[in-house]
């Protein structure tokens, strides 16, 4: 790993911070989207058995 | 539509924009751009910061913190230029009645916290070494602090309203008059307390703030943060776009069942 | 327009909230923070127009979500948009009101006050005049937070986290004002700043406020 001499933590916990509450985003992006992506499809196909 | 209004629309040069505004081919539109969107986000945000944390340099004045700058700069810069991105989709919204553009400025609201929160807590742990305080009543910190109420506000009033299209108009009208009020604080709070903060690291004159062996890296690390925010917008977006349709659908299916 | 005021003054004379109830609030919280920071009155005297400008502003909130509420439960709304009178008048009336049985007394009461915090003799008449001018746009800016959450059954909470973001100006200017004319410095910039506010407050948003209720009676 690389030498951060004194400001090691601070380097660290921001770069964690930072790179957490992006992937956090991203991990909520992409469940909602499937959710949704669910949602829509049990909807369409309740539609079609209805006018089928 | 009379034959004027059509020629009209014809020659209207923004048309390739509007295109976007119907939900069936902003669908299909955003399906094709998005893997080539994800790709350069990828190709930009990764190298980018790969390269400001293991090859740059250590700072004079500040020592190895001076890495905090590529995750600290790009979340804030998009924290702001976010709110502007809902500001303008609010508008649309508001003018021109493209039901996409509103969804567009809810599904930003949770990126634009995200990195309003990110932004605050790197320059708090960056402002401990640097100022010998996490936190400081200073104004650009004050404002990031009320950028992040106005997210908060906007974001509840989306969540407490049932019906899509109120709650558009009434978000678009908060974003509007948010906006207004977020800049009166901006200056209100300078004129409240001159503070610690340096002044923007990116103006034109990047010599006297950042020299090239930083200010490289961090550009791409900010040309990906913001392919980023593209990436997730579109993808959020999508997720509102089918979520409405989910509720259109389910709307119609209780009519019919009444 | 001028029955539409005595009967909104009327209404919250006699349903007694409004009128004491803020102001009660007003005192306590004047009361209770010497008992947080301590009795020194050194200290105290310092903090006093901040702190009565936070208990204005706060007092100012509590009545807020009345403003349209009982209208929009017995349906005057409806007539009031459907009335000649035309809406942005209409809100702003009703702003009025709210001022004039919330702000006003605040006002006139925060001198009182400000003896209980030690306030030295300037400092009194700078709290007044910046309350006087300050409040309208409390006023104003709840009056159009009220708008957007008029048609929500629990908007109390809601309200709160909308208004108290966009008061953050007022605040600080007028805070500002009342801190340096009670330690005898020049507050014109302040109070200029804070009049101007509340004057393009009272200008503008009467057209938003009226905008969001024509979409919450939609």
């Amino acid at each position: 790993m690389l030498d951060l001499g004194k400001y090691a933590v601070a380097v660290y916990a921001s770069w964690a911070i930072a790179l957490g509450l992006v992937v956090l985003l991203v991990l909520i992006t992409l469940r909602q989207s499937a959710k949704a992506k669910l949602d829509l499809d049990a909807a369409e196909a309740r539609k079609a058995a209805r006018h089928g | 539509m009379t034959e004027t209004h059509r020629t009209k629309q014809a020659e209207d040069r923004w048309n390739w924009l509007w295109e976007w505004a119907n939900p069936v081919k902003f669908m299909s539109l955003s399906g094709k751009i998005l893997p080539w969107v994800m790709g350069l986000c990828a190709l930009t945000l990764l190298p980018g910061l790969i390269w400001g944390f293991f090859f740059t340099p250590e700072a004079v004045n500040f020592g190895s913190s001076v890495k905090i700058i590529y995750v600290h700069v790009p979340t804030a810069m998009l924290a702001i230029n976010i709110w502007v991105m809902m500001l303008v989709a609010s508008l649309i919204w508001l003018v021109r009645r493209h039901h996409v553009s509103a969804l567009a400025a809810k599904a930003a609201a949770l990126i634009g916290l995200t990195m309003t929160v990110a932004a605050l807590f790197t320059g708090a742990i960056w402002g401990e070494p640097m100022w010998g305080t996490y936190w400081a009543w200073d104004p650009r910190l004050t404002s990031f602090l009320i950028l992040f109420l106005f997210y908060l506000g906007y974001m509840a009033l989306w969540g407490a309203i049932d019906d899509p299209d109120t709650a558009a108009d009434l978000t678009s009208v908060l974003c509007l008059v948010g906006s207004v009020f977020a800049l009166l604080s901006r200056y209100a709070v300078n004129f409240w307390n001159q503070g610690l903060h340096q002044g923007a690291s990116l103006s034109l004159d990047k010599q006297e703030n950042v020299s090239d062996v930083y200010w490289q890296p961090l550009v791409l690390a900010i040309v990906g943060f913001s392919l980023l925010f593209v990436t997730l917008l579109l993808l959020r977006t999508r997720t509102e776009v089918r979520r409405r349709r989910t509720h259109a659908l389910e709307t119609r299916e209780r009519m019919a069942d009444a | 327009m001028i029955a539409l005021l005595i009967r909104d003054l009327k209404l919250a004379m006699r349903a007694g909230g409004g009128f004491g109830l803020g102001l009660a609030f007003f005192l306590i919280v004047t009361v209770l923070v010497p008992f947080g920071v301590g009795p020194e009155s050194q200290i105290l005297a310092r903090i006093a127009p901040g702190i009565l400008w936070v208990g204005a502003l706060l007092a100012c909130l509590l009545s807020l979500d009345r403003v349209f509420q009982l209208d929009h439960e017995d349906g005057t709304l409806d007539l009031l948009a459907t009335a000649p009178l035309p809406m942005e008048g209409a809100v702003a009336i009703k702003a009025l009101a709210h001022w004039l049985v919330t702000g006003l007394p605040l006002t006139l009461s925060a001198p009182i006050f400000a003896t209980l915090l030690n306030l030295q003799s300037p400092g009194h008449l700078w709290v007044f005049v910046t309350l006087l001018i300050g409040t309208p746009a409390l006023s104003m800016i709840g009056a159009f937070g009220a708008a957007l959450t008029v048609g929500l059954k629990r908007g109390g909470l809601l309200l709160s986290l909308l208004v108290l973001p966009l008061y953050i100006p007022t605040l600080i200017f007028g805070a500002e004002a009342a801190t340096r004319g009670a330690a005898g410095l020049e507050n014109a910039t302040p109070l200029a700043l804070m009049a101007g506010i509340t004057a393009g407050a009272i200008a503008l948003l009467p057209f938003a406020a009226s905008a969001a209720i024509r979409v919450n009676l939609r």
